[in-house]
């Protein structure tokens, strides 16, 4: 398995950004498709500012990318930066259907003995 | 056995595996609960976990280390954050140094478990939530890697036995 290794500083970025709901949201409909930010803004009870705002901690953190279109600034979710979590995730899954198969014999011998 | 589910949320950085055992709740909890058990479960056939401590109450906490192939000694801790048996189990798990304690500034991940009583079969739930990537990578670098690799075609059949 290859991870791309990322700066400190970036890691620190993402972890601050995905730690709120509304930005792990909004980055979501990001990913699934590239959108405004006041299409984005519709979906929330807070100011179109507020929105923009949790979109400019995304973007800094290279989880989203923004740019202009017209009067409207479209946002799109960086797949490179999330294939890394999910290919970390994938690892620790692999690992963990592995314990899985493992406590199973460890029960079957048990009854075995039993 | 089964492998009923498994969910991976790379936003929200958690993992969600749902397995059934042909067993009573009890003796899953029991898998968890006797480090004897335990370590011969907690590391990848390459990598046996040895559990020098173990101490399975709220607050308690366990050392760990692996055998690598190479002689590598990875080494681990628990605490244990919450603990109703047979029911639900939540620990924090990191990464320790040589001399085997706690590395400062490495957070834990958290592990969340349920065990279900289905009448004969356990349904037991681990939900991993990680911090951040930095920590995974770290954490994964333990030297489990290639005891995964190797384990996969095994896993498959087991998820998918043969028809």
């Amino acid at each position: 398995m290859v991870v791309d290794s990322l700066p400190d500083e970036t890691t620190d970025r993402i972890f601050q950004a995905l730690a709120d709901k509304t930005r792990r949201d909004i980055l979501v409909r990001a990913v699934l498709e590239e959108q405004s930010v006041s299409a984005l803004a519709r979906h929330y009870e807070m100011s179109f500012a507020a929105v923009q705002k949790h979109v400019a901690v995304l973007e800094r953190a290279t989880l989203v990318t923004k740019r202009r279109h017209g009067r409207e600034q479209i946002v799109q979710g960086n797949a490179s930066t999330l294939r890394s979590a999910a290919a970390l995730l994938d690892a620790y899954e692999t690992l963990w259907l592995e314990r899985v198969a493992q406590i199973a014999a460890v029960l079957t011998e048990e009854g075995d003995t039993a | 056995m089964t492998v009923v589910s498994t969910t991976t949320d790379a936003a929200a950085l958690t993992l969600t595996v749902v397995a059934e055992f042909d067993a009573a709740p009890a003796d899953v909890w029991n898998v968890w609960e006797d480090p004897r058990k335990l370590e011969r479960w907690w590391g990848p056939p390459t990598y046996p976990a040895t559990f020098t401590r173990h101490d399975f109450v709220v607050g308690g906490e366990s050392r760990y280390f692996m055998t690598g192939p190479s002689g590598e000694t990875p080494r681990g801790w628990w605490r244990i954050d919450a603990l109703d048996k047979p029911t639900r189990l939540e620990f924090a798990n990191g990464l320790a140094g040589d001399d085997g304690e706690p590395v400062p500034g490495v957070q834990p991940a958290a592990g969340y478990i349920t065990f279900e009583d289905g009448g004969g079969i356990t349904r037991m739930t681990v939900l991993t939530r990680f911090v951040d990537i930095e920590q995974m990578e770290t954490m994964l670098g333990m030297g489990m890697q290639e005891g995964m690799n190797q384990a996969v075609g095994q896993i498959d059949a087991l998820v998918a036995p043969p028809v």
